[in-house]
């Protein structure tokens, strides 16, 4: 089979850039130590999520080591906690948030920043952040949920450690 | 000779399949505008619809020309390529037809379910579920029984394609696979594969929980199926758009193909890569490990490979042709392409959007950049540049230049043809890039009111540009788009209803073999056979373990009952 010069020089070309996109996300894994939102979260019961072990009544948590945990459920047309008061957390401190649905298909989206996860009724979603600026965040549901899909949405406040007070325990 | 004098029953049936397939987009295109004009707040109070209703307008767009348009489209389409490249007749039209009758009936079912979501009147019920269907959000039934009976009316389709594949082979045992039948069998190949997952989903799942013969379904498996089809359905959209790239394409600029066997190369890698790439849609997916989400990351980037392959020999063909009709120089020759053919333009600006889009997708496809764009608006900017231009804009072209062989007339409104594809180029240039740029302030998709009432553009901050300047390139961009779909449909029916005009067409479809035979190629190639086996173990590598963990703690759990709409 022959091949043009030319196109064999743009097929080496092209398999390296390629494995160059595969060495970028190697190394946001590894290196920049991106995560993947996975199975790490397990599963639950949709209707009642909170009977479960792995899920806590939803609310925001500080751990023995300081990290803080938040537990949300997303249900139509509410993030709770998110939507009806905000979810406070603080600035500097690993968060990590569960989200899991009580009925249908959603999304939680912090406008504008990598904190991005599908909600998925019988999942529950694990994604662990820092914030390192104090400020408001939108959460946005970007999967269509219903007829009100687009009313659905909160907040995420990051305030300073020192403002920081715990709701739950 | 033209096609329809050759081949009447197979031109008769290209016509009826685009008929519909025209019908649906005109339909799918006009929701489209009307979706651009309420998300983004021009006339949002003087559209018929409320917010509510948006999601029908969505969900009617999205089956409408990215499951009816397209499968119709190219099922006709195939039926040319295969036919005209084996100079025979199909095996038996019938089933062809059969297949037609099917798809058909399948539509107007899904067709009702949607729009009884603003036409209470109308049979079933409210089916507003988008063209991803997500359980537990439940459509009525019939909603799901039509999409099978698309899926299965191609299935039967295709059978007629190996059919008539079998009987040329018996004929001609030691030849060669015309190419454009190759292109033809192993896009099938793939389709029948790829399809598996969303028949599986519907038939075993969707529809007996949508009646009620089963509880519970579990929203992880059965949205899994679906990205199973979702994936290589693109491919499936995106192959018969190469078909007309690798054999027309090359004719109308003047020159020739200029490798048969690196054309056979890139079908082949379609075959084996397109479908164990669909985690990529689920990267931000829980209940799905991360190993197996860097598995599809890592097929999804090897299928760049085939599309840079493309690039290159469409390009290269270009300039064969070009500097055949006396074009000189380093990029002059650029000039001496018929640009003033509306075939001709349409391709080739379809696949240069492609290239943008071909970019945007590696942005899709980078597994942790991803968590910035997904499922924001950036995602519909890179598809309405691929299906919605790529396939679409190749498609009309196509059109322009096998319409007219498939009926005896001359295409009709030239100029307004030859229009069109400019106009499309530009409004798609306006849409797209400003969803591209507002997916990146992490504006969402699938909303009917992305801004927050009252809190003007604040929580979405575009790195260039404003939200409200992004909002009117979309709502310019989309107008643009709908009024160059007009133009076609005008070009199309006006050529439709017009005489059959005595003397030749201005076309004929006579296709120039390639520079590089198929002869320069190792025989292996053809074998479909071995193509398709390599293709279902890959798949079974890449789906075996993830799909048996979800059903290993039970078929339909964790399980949701249904949620109406």
């Amino acid at each position: 089979m022959e091949i043009h010069r030319f196109e064999k020089l743009w097929l080496v070309a092209a398999l390296l850039l390629i494995v160059a996109f595969i060495g970028t996300i190697v190394y946001g894994a590894l290196g920049a130590g991106v995560a993947m939102v996975d199975d790490s979260g397990g599963t639950v019961d949709p209707d009642d999520p909170t009977a479960s072990d792995n899920f806590r009544e939803p609310g925001v948590y500080t751990t023995d080591d300081g990290d803080v945990e938040v537990y949300v459920i997303a249900r139509q047309y509410l993030f709770s906690p998110g939507s009806t008061e905000p979810i406070q957390v603080p600035a500097n401190t690993e968060v990590t948030f569960y989200v899991t649905s009580g009925d249908v298909t959603h999304g939680f989206n912090l406008a504008g920043t990598n904190v991005n996860t599908m909600v998925i009724p019988g999942q529950v979603a694990e994604i662990t952040v820092e914030f390192d600026e104090t400020g408001d965040h939108h959460i946005v549901c970007h999967e269509y949920c219903g007829v009100g899909h687009h009313d659905m949405r909160g907040t995420v406040d990051v305030v300073p450690q020192s403002q920081f007070e715990v709701s739950d325990e | 000779m033209t096609y329809i004098d050759e081949f009447p029953t197979e031109a008769k049936i290209i016509r009826w399949h685009w008929g519909v397939a025209f019908a649906a987009l005109g339909i799918g295109g006009l929701f489209g505008l009307i979706q651009a004009l309420f998300r983004t707040g021009y006339f949002r109070d003087a559209l018929p619809i409320t917010a509510a209703e948006y999601y029908t307008v969505l969900t009617a767009h999205g089956v409408l020309l990215a499951l009816v348009f397209t499968t119709f489209f190219i099922c006709g389409m195939f039926v040319w390529a295969l036919t005209r490249s084996f100079d025979r007749e199909l095996h038996d039209a019938r089933i062809v037809w059969a297949g037609f009758a099917s798809m058909l009936l399948g539509t107007v079912l899904a067709t009702v379910a949607i729009l009884n979501g603003f036409a209470p009147g109308l049979p079933f019920s409210d089916s507003s579920v988008l063209y991803t269907f997500y359980s537990p959000l439940k459509a009525h039934p019939a909603f799901y029984i039509g999409a099978a009976l698309l899926i299965v009316g191609s299935w039967v389709v295709g059978a007629d394609y190996f059919l008539t594949f079998r009987e040329w082979r018996a004929d001609n045992p030691d030849s060669r696979i015309p190419l454009q039948a190759f292109m033809v069998l192993t896009t099938w190949i793939m389709w029948y594969l790829a399809t598996l997952g969303v028949a599986v989903e519907v038939v075993f799942f969707l529809i007996p929980w949508s009646f009620g013969w089963i509880e519970t379904v579990d929203p992880l498996l059965t949205r899994s199926l679906f990205w199973f089809f979702g994936h290589p359905v693109v491919y499936f959209w995106l192959l018969p758009g190469y078909v007309a790239w690798y054999t027309i394409l090359p004719k109308l600029a003047g020159g020739r193909l200029l490798s048969d066997p690196l054309a056979r190369v890139v079908f082949v890698l379609f075959v084996l890569l397109s479908t164990p790439v669909g985690f990529h849609h689920q990267y931000v997916d829980p209940g799905i490990s991360e190993g197996f989400k860097a598995i599809a990351m890592t097929n999804t980037m090897m299928l760049l490979l085939p599309s840079f392959l493309t690039a290159f020999t469409v390009v290269a063909s270009m300039e064969y042709g070009a500097r055949r009709r006396g074009g000189k120089g380093f990029l002059k020759w650029l000039r001496s392409l018929p640009w003033g053919d509306p075939a001709f333009a349409g391709m080739a600006l379809a696949g240069l959007m492609f290239a943008a889009g071909g970019f945007s997708g590696m942005i899709n496809a980078g597994m942790n950049i991803n968590y910035l764009i997904h499922n924001t608006i950036w995602v519909p900017g890179h598809f309405h540049l691929t299906v919605g231009t790529a396939f679409a804009l190749t498609a009309m072209a196509t059109t322009y230049w096998l319409y007219p062989q498939l009926t005896g007339k001359q295409l009709q409104h030239r100029t307004l043809a030859l229009i069109q594809p400019y106009l499309w180029f530009i409004g798609m240039t306006l849409m797209s890039n400003a969803m591209h740029r507002g997916g990146l302030a992490g504006i969402p998709r699938r909303t009917a009111e992305p801004i927050p009432d009252g809190a003007g553009a604040a929580v979405f901050d575009p790195v260039f540009g404003t939200v409200s300047e992004i909002q009117l390139q979309i709502a310019v961009g989309a107008t643009l788009l709908t009024t160059s779909l007009a133009l076609f449909l005008i070009v199309v029916t006006g050529t439709w209803l017009s005489r059959p005009r005595a003397g030749a067409l201005r076309v004929n479809g006579d296709i120039p073999d390639a520079l590089s035979g198929p002869e320069d190629s190792p025989r292996v190639l053809d074998n479909l056979t071995l193509w398709a086996a390599i293709a279902v173990l890959l798949v079974a590598i890449a789906y075996g373990f993830p799909l048996w963990s979800m059903v290993a703690d039970g078929l339909l759990s964790p399980g949701s009952a249904p949620i109406p709409v």
